[in-house]
């Protein structure tokens, strides 16, 4: 689904990802973890171009990324990113800020695009409240609407940038619980996360992130039980 | 120097005549300031986006603005430009491009500040979520500038109905000019100014009243609009 070859990111003169491959296949969830600073987020936004790459290739369901030709607002509708600290339009009611997308970049009906949003709503477990504002919402209410906004735009994949770091631990589980629903539907997920437990319930494969390199990787089993490389240890004896 | 004798009848004999000042005052404030948010919306989104050839045009323009005094643009336009086009422009036409342009170029800078204080995110999201920078510019940070942009804003329309005074100069009978006139012809000039002091006053109070009312309210954060 996703094919990533020899991808090089440069800030100015800041080297941070140094040649990274990998290849998401359809209905796996693949887990990236690493120190801070490692060129996680990077890897991320690199994929749906939200940084664009100084080398190598994506491939996105047979779309050479890099290509002029391309439309990079077609490819992201089919990629839903959510973001640490969220970004929802604070300036909109959680109704709007699902179905906004939906209307202006698909063009959907109004009542048809308020109806999947309040579906989409629903099913993350806010039903009660479609009608608030963002600014209203506790973090973990906030990361489910985000999700349910990148939901609604029907992506083939999501990516998901430690998803639960921005918030306090007992809401930690209820956003998981909506992670792994989503896993277990079968949706293709990146996810940049540390939740050891959420990789070992739904993850087909971790990959240890180190210094803008892909150090290893492996069934979370294999990585979290049994790791290889000396850094991948020396991290996980870390966070362990 | 002997005192005169101010006799204030005059500042109400003269009002009718100020008063009909006051609406090309006004008239002029008001084509100025919607020139000027037109101008300095495009102006401030093209900073913002810094599209190499336009930036610098832009920049160009807002610098040459801004560091030259109002007057000096003003008698240019209506006593200079005559000299290379030929015919002298109405004094309310001359007027009016001054003032267009110089609250553009004020504009798009309180414009391009608000659009660079809403968080980067915002514009990452909309963008992800598959909208082109346009949409996400419109749909997404611009309602949000705006409310940062409306107070500052606000109090720049103050500013540009102050310096119509300046008009004046060019012969345009606005309530400056009209004061000057009755000024010489009742020979009270303190009565006179006083009386256009005060309309100047009663326009810009309920003004500031309502830049700090919106101040409080965009203040309160950014739920709904
Ligand atoms: N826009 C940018 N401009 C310059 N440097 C950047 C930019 N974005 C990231 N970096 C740098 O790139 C490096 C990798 O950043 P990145 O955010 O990808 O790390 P990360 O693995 O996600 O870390 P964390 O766990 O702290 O989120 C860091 O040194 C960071 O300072
Ligand atoms: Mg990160």
């Amino acid at each position: 689904m996703i094919k990533v070859s020899d991808l090089y990111k440069n800030f100015a003169d800041l080297e941070v990802l140094k040649g990274v491959s990998a290849h998401i296949r359809q209905g796996e969830v693949v887990v990236v973890v690493g120190p801070s600073g490692s060129g996680k987020s990077t890897f991320l936004r690199c994929l749906n171009y939200l940084e664009q790459p100084t080398g190598g290739e994506i491939v996105f369901e047979g779309t050479v990324l890099s290509n002029s030709q391309v439309n990079i607002n077609r490819v992201r509708q089919e990629m839903g990113m959510v973001f640490q600290q969220f970004n929802l339009f604070p300036h909109m009611t959680v109704t709007k800020n699902v179905a906004l997308s939906p209307m202006k970049v698909k063009g959907m009906g109004e009542a048809e695009a308020v109806e999947l949003a309040h579906s989409l709503l629903g099913q993350v477990g806010l039903a009660d409240k479609v009608d608030a504002y963002p600014g209203q919402l506790s973090g973990g209410q906030q990361q489910r609407v985000a999700n349910a906004r990148a939901l609604a735009m029907e992506p083939k994949v999501m990516l998901f940038d430690e998803p639960t770091s921005a918030l306090d631990p007992e809401m930690i589980n209820e956003v998981l619980d909506v992670m792994k629903d989503l896993a277990h539907k079968g949706m293709t997920m990146v996810v940049v996360s540390h939740e050891m437990g959420f990789a070992r319930e739904v993850g087909n494969r971790v990959i240890f992130m180190d210094e803008g390199r892909f150090v290893e990787e492996g069934s979370p089993e294999e990585i979290f039980t049994n790791p290889q490389n000396p850094r991948t240890q020396a991290f996980l004896s870390k966070i362990l | 120097m002997v005192l005169q004798v101010i006799k204030w009848s005059y500042a109400i004999k003269v009002l009718p005549n100020l008063l009909r000042g006051t609406v090309i005052t006004i008239k002029l404030a008001l084509l100025g300031v919607i020139a000027g948010i037109i101008i300095g919306t495009i102006v401030g989104l093209i900073r913002v986006n810094r599209t190499k050839i336009l930036y610098q045009l832009a920049t160009v323009y807002v610098e040459v603005i801004r560091g030259t005094p109002m007057l000096v643009q003003l008698v240019l336009f209506f006593y200079g430009l005559p000299q290379i086009i030929g015919y002298r422009m109405e004094p309310f036409t001359a007027a009016f491009i001054t003032f267009g342009l110089n609250s553009g170029a004020y504009t798009s800078e309180i414009v391009r500040g608000g659009i660079q204080s809403i968080d980067r995110g915002q514009m990452e999201a909309a963008r992800s979520l598959g909208m082109s920078y346009f949409q996400a510019m419109w749909y997404i940070v611009l309602p949000q500038a705006f409310r940062r942009i409306l107070p500052p804003l606000g109090n720049e329309f103050i500013i540009l109905l102050k310096d119509t005074a300046l008009a004046s100069t060019v012969t345009l009978q606005e309530m400056m000019r009209v004061g000057q006139i009755q000024m010489a012809r009742t020979g009270q000039p303190f009565p006179v100014y006083v009386m256009a002091a005060l309309i100047y006053l009663v326009m810009t109070l309920p003004l500031s009243q309502g830049v700090r009312w919106l101040e409080r309210r965009m203040g309160a954060g950014d739920q709904g609009l």
